[in-house]
């Protein structure tokens, strides 16, 4: 990769995004190969929200390339609970890791973080901001199983607010995909993203029911409406639980339509779809780590 | 002598900010960091008559060239302005406010949640598009009125 830091989805271009899927699937299938890889490197684990899967692959990807991690721990438990600016906070951890891995709660942190770090950055979730690994996943996993070619792809739910979305839509515009955005009218992209997309001349529908384009679809991404970045309850209890798919749903869907979720669901997928075919949300979930150890390798 | 000179002294040395849209002649004084407490002479019209913009504000600063950097931020609230260095009463230089390729430090985010809104030690940061500016720290992009969003006192 051309790029020291891994800030946004919008860094990468397709030439970028293919080299690490390619890898990604050369260590998925021998990660023995890469066992001793990066041995005395340590990577920081700064989670200023709460994650399980990206936090756990992060740590998994780098103790299977041979390394370590460091762990800031709960927000609770460290300096940042006694007022300490993040920019502080990076410029101490850079002298105990090779690498930094920030999650925060604020949009544009990890990019603050990038200025003042002398170490590489990666984005594990900034607020409502990018979700660029999360992405990587996204596409390695439809790759997989749907292709990247001539691809039509549903994205459902939280689009004002879920990160998860903001550079998964981004990262598809290197592949042209089609991309239908399906959310009530309150959740629809921010206008930053509607920008980036207009620009790249991406091929964009929006629509308020997942009925109009389900049959169309090679995949569909669902996302859990964000509570926690709702500023007003009242207004997150207005589309709480609007866009649910079941089982009976997904029978006006194609037989190979894939569907993926970044977890975690609240009730947004029912659980009778995970005993369906189409449910690869999982897998997903899994596939976090041989790309995660892919960028890794390539930033490290 | 003109119906705007009538109004607004003539400096003998400064900077003559001219064709500002009625009304903003406060914002662009903001947006410049001019409070009257550096002691400079400031004179302000607005709402005078104008052939060009039919009404317009105009600012005269003693004692003080402005440079081009420091003005072209101005065209994001006044494109039209232009700028005139005086010396011993007369203009020895005119030319045009452009758009900055960034602003620093001018605006604020409208995005609470944005990190450069923080208790961070950075100053927010703008990249200027064609139809507004963009939030080079959240994305966040502010179209319309761009003078509420002026941080600077």
């Amino acid at each position: 990769m051309r790029h020291d830091h891994l800030l946004s989805a919008k860094q990468l271009s397709r030439g970028d995004i293919e080299a690490l899927l390619d890898r990604a699937a050369e260590i998925a299938a021998d990660p023995g190969a890469v066992a001793g890889a990066h041995a005395d490197t340590l990577l920081a684990l700064c989670f200023f929200e709460p994650s399980t899967r990206t936090k756990m692959s992060f740590d998994a990807a780098m103790k299977r390339l041979g390394g370590d991690t460091v762990d800031m721990g709960g927000v609770e438990s460290s300096s940042v609970s006694k007022g300490e600016s993040l920019a502080d906070t990076v410029r101490v951890v850079e002298g105990y890791a090779d690498a930094l891995v920030l999650r925060h709660p604020s949009e544009g942190a990890a990019k603050l973080a990038s200025e003042f770090a002398d170490l590489p950055v990666i984005n594990a979730g900034d607020g409502a901001g990018q979700h660029p690994t999360q992405t990587l996943l996204d596409l390695y996993t439809i790759r997989e199983n749907a292709g990247l070619e001539d691809l039509t792809i549903g994205i459902m739910g939280d689009l004002k607010y879920g990160r998860t979305v903001h550079s998964l839509a981004h990262a598809l515009t290197n592949f042209e995909a089609n991309q239908h955005f399906v959310s009530p009218e309150s959740l629809r992209l921010p206008r930053g993203v509607r920008y980036d997309l207009h620009e790249a001349g991406a091929n964009v529908r929006e629509h308020t029911e997942v009925g109009d384009v389900l049959g169309s679809l090679d995949v569909l991404y669902v996302t859990r409406i964000q509570r926690e970045r709702f500023p007003d309850e009242n207004e997150y209890r207005q589309v709480a639980g609007e866009y649910r798919i079941d089982a009976a749903l997904l029978e006006a869907a194609r037989d190979d339509l894939t569907v993926m979720h970044p977890l975690p669901r609240v009730d947004e997928i029912a659980a009778d779809v995970d005993e369906t075919d189409h449910a690869t949300y999982f897998e997903q979930a899994h596939n976090g780590v041989p790309v995660r150890m892919a960028l890794l390798d390539s930033l490290l | 002598m003109t119906d705007t000179e009538l109004r607004v002294s003539k400096i003998e040395d400064g900077t003559v900010i001219d064709h500002i849209a009625a009304g903003q002649a406060l914002n662009v004084l903001a947006i410049l960091g001019i409070d009257g407490t550096s002691g400079e002479g400031v004179s302000v019209g607005m709402n005078v008559p104008s052939n060009r913009l039919g009404r317009k504000d105009i600012v005269k600063v003693e004692g003080r060239e402005l440079s081009q950097n420091e003005v072209d931020v101005l065209s994001l609230i006044a494109p039209a302005a232009t700028i005139n260095i005086v010396r011993d009463f007369d203009v020895v230089e005119k030319h045009r406010v452009s758009r900055p390729e960034t602003v620093v430090g001018i605006l604020s985010c409208p995005n609470a949640n944005c990190i450069s809104t923080a208790n961070e030690p950075v100053e927010s940061r703008f990249d200027v598009l064609d139809d507004g500016v963009r939030c080079a720290y959240c994305d966040t992009i502010i179209r319309e009125s761009l003078a509420a969003h002026i941080s600077v006192a």
